[in-house]
């Protein structure tokens, strides 16, 4: 459940005051599918990034889960992202030095998480997203669906409540990038929350709700 | 994240960025090998002089006429008195000491000898048979002057001398004049070059009551007191104020130095020197500490978006900072490591090229060696790491 209310975010360029945001208020019940649509400087990554608690609003309040994760310190932050969120990259941000393998696991050793634990979630996950043959090639060595399969089973690993993309097929061709958004909502259909952030109609036009966003503001909201 | 992983994920970003890592560590290594091998070769240094020294004679004490230290006025300056000389009897005094094994009484000038024709300035030291053992001199030919004949006119012969006045190599036996007194040359030295100021192969030796007429004078130069056992240094030293005192009407008139305290000055000069050159070493290691900061700091912004991405997936900026911690300590370890090997072996090859030189690095160098380029190391990553843990995630995702 994601609760915005009169989130405002203000970015100075020099000496002009650009709103990203301004005064927006949203409900996501959890298990939606919701796409975000505008043009390029519509806000729609701000939001997806305040969503994600990577990015702070100005002002307005920001309830996750039932929780007031508004004024959360730095770590609080880190945490919640942990546990509850998944992001998924148009640029997938694979780290180059670690295999597919040690990239899914990632966030599992961040939390802590024991290293037998670990193997065999990583190990599932691997089975999951079919890279069980790549699971010791490093990302250089993948093709782009499969970066983006890796970058999916990281963002999921942790068995978050919400996983945010932004853009992601936006650097794979068409059939590679159906294969993604497949695999996506077969995950919505897991029970996950699912928001995706595109100018790609078609794409858009895939999640069960629209919302529109245009200078800050959110223009259009239909299901 | 557990310190386990911190070690293992930096370790395996040291390992994946080879030239960088392997630079690093090379500047921290040389730096390290570069405290050990001088601190090394100070030490060496060090340990030689103070064994040559040793090797004058052991357990010395000397005896000097007139005091060091400054205290007040001499009280028998108002009766017309001097102070007293020290004397044959004083020497005898000391000789007669339970802490005592030996004591030679020494006087010094300077003479003419003559013999065969030829005539030259020679210093003339005036002693007893036991100045021998107790300087551990050796004689070359003949014997030295004998036990009990203080009397009669024996005279030992430097080999330089020797050699100069009897080229043809028969000296002992033979007759030579120093000033106005004939001599009858009952030895020779064995050379052994400089020693405590004396070129011992340029000087004569004479019984103490023909130097003391030769020269006019009842005073010592100083007595050579040798100590039963190192032990006994300290307590023959306070015995021998406490009898001269005694002795010159309880006016502390003489100075007592043992060998020890001279040993003692060279060893403390050295030390300092090979502290100095430590010192000088370690520069070189703030200088690789400095690299090792530059290239963090290359690092951050080169992995920028790899931060954000960490930040994005839930790392608390601890996490982050003790990555790059991590990091320096893995490259300062190994360079340190390196390095003291390096070090040791640089040492082990100086011993093998001189082995007169004892070139073993001190522990204490070896060990703040590598203290040092451990704490250079972290010290230096600790503004790259707050940095990478303060950078923003959502410019950092998107590399800026």
């Amino acid at each position: 459940m994601i609760r915005l209310a009169e989130i405002t975010r203000v970015f100075h360029m020099g000496d002009q005051e650009v709103r990203a945001l301004n005064n927006i208020s949203i409900d996501i019940a959890s298990g939606e599918y919701v796409s975000i649509m505008g043009p390029s400087g519509s806000g729609k990554s701000t939001l997806l990034n305040v969503i994600g608690l990577l990015d702070r609003s100005d002002s307005g309040h920001y309830e996750l889960d039932g929780t007031d994760v508004t004024d959360l310190s730095e770590n609080e932050r880190a945490r919640v992202r942990r546990e509850k969120i998944g992001f998924v990259f148009q640029s997938f941000h694979l780290v180059p030095r670690l295999t597919a393998a040690e990239n899914i696991g990632l966030p599992l050793i961040l939390g802590g998480i024991d290293p037998a634990e670990r193997k065999s979630r990583v190990d599932a996950a691997l089975d999951a997203f079919d890279l069980r043959d790549r699971a010791h090639h490093r990302p250089a060595e993948l093709s782009g669906g499969q970066r983006q399969r890796v970058a999916i089973a990281r963002a999921t690993i942790m068995r978050p409540t919400a996983l945010l993309a932004d853009e992601p097929t936006g650097n794979l061709d068409h059939r590679i990038g159906a294969e993604v958004m497949a695999l996506l909502e077969g995950l919505h259909h897991a029970g996950t929350t699912l928001i995706v952030v595109t100018h790609d109609r078609e794409l858009g036009a895939r999640a069960h709700r629209h919302i529109g966003m245009r200078d800050g503001e959110i223009v259009a909201d239909e299901t | 994240m557990t310190p386990l992983d911190t070690l293992k994920l930096s370790f395996s970003t040291v390992v994946s960025y080879r030239t960088r890592s392997l630079l690093i560590v090379l500047a921290m290594a040389l730096g390290v090998a570069a405290v050990v091998v001088l601190t090394a070769l100070g030490d060496g240094a060090r340990r030689y002089v103070v064994g040559q020294f040793s090797s004058l004679g052991t357990n010395l004490v000397i005896v000097l006429p007139g005091r060091a230290e400054t205290s007040g006025g001499f009280p028998g300056a108002a009766l017309g008195q001097t102070p007293r000389d020290l004397t044959l009897e004083d020497a005898r005094f000391v000789g007669q000491l339970p802490q005592v094994r030996r004591y030679a009484p020494l006087n010094v000038g300077v003479a003419e000898l003559t013999a065969g024709g030829r005539l030259r300035e020679v210093t003339v030291l005036g002693s007893t048979a036991e100045l021998l053992p107790i300087r551990s001199m050796k004689l070359a030919q003949g014997s030295f002057l004998a036990h009990g004949s203080e009397r009669s006119a024996q005279i030992v012969l430097g080999s330089a001398l020797a050699r100069e006045f009897f080229p043809d190599g028969t000296v002992v036996g033979q007759r030579i004049r120093l000033g106005d007194s004939r001599f009858l040359v009952s030895g020779v030295l064995a050379s052994q070059g400089e020693s405590m100021g004396f070129n011992t192969d340029e000087i004569a030796i004479i019984p103490i009551d023909y130097a003391q007429e030769l020269f006019n004078t009842e005073s010592l130069f100083r007595i050579l007191v040798e100590a039963k056992s190192r032990n006994a240094i300290e307590s023959a030293k306070a015995a021998i104020t406490h009898v001269l005192k005694l002795r010159h009407d309880g006016e502390e008139d003489v100075t007592v130095i043992t060998q020890d305290a001279v040993l003692a000055t060279f060893d403390r000069i050295l030390r300092a020197l090979t502290l100095g050159v430590a010192g000088i070493a370690a520069i070189s290691l703030a200088v690789a500490g400095i690299l090792v900061m530059n290239v963090m700091l290359v690092a951050v912004a080169q992995r920028t978006s790899e931060i954000g991405l960490l930040k994005a997936i839930g790392a608390p900026a601890a996490d982050i900072r003790r990555l790059f911690f991590a990091e320096a300590l893995w490259l300062s370890l190994a360079g340190g490591a390196i390095g003291f090997a390096l070090g040791h072996f640089g040492a082990w090859m100086i011993r093998l090229a001189y082995p007169l030189l004892p070139a073993w690095p001190p522990t204490w160098a070896s060990v703040a060696g590598v203290a040092t380029a451990l704490l250079t190391g972290i010290l230096a990553s600790l503004l790259p790491a707050a940095r990478a843990a303060k950078l923003d995630p959502v410019l950092a995702l998107s590399g800026k």
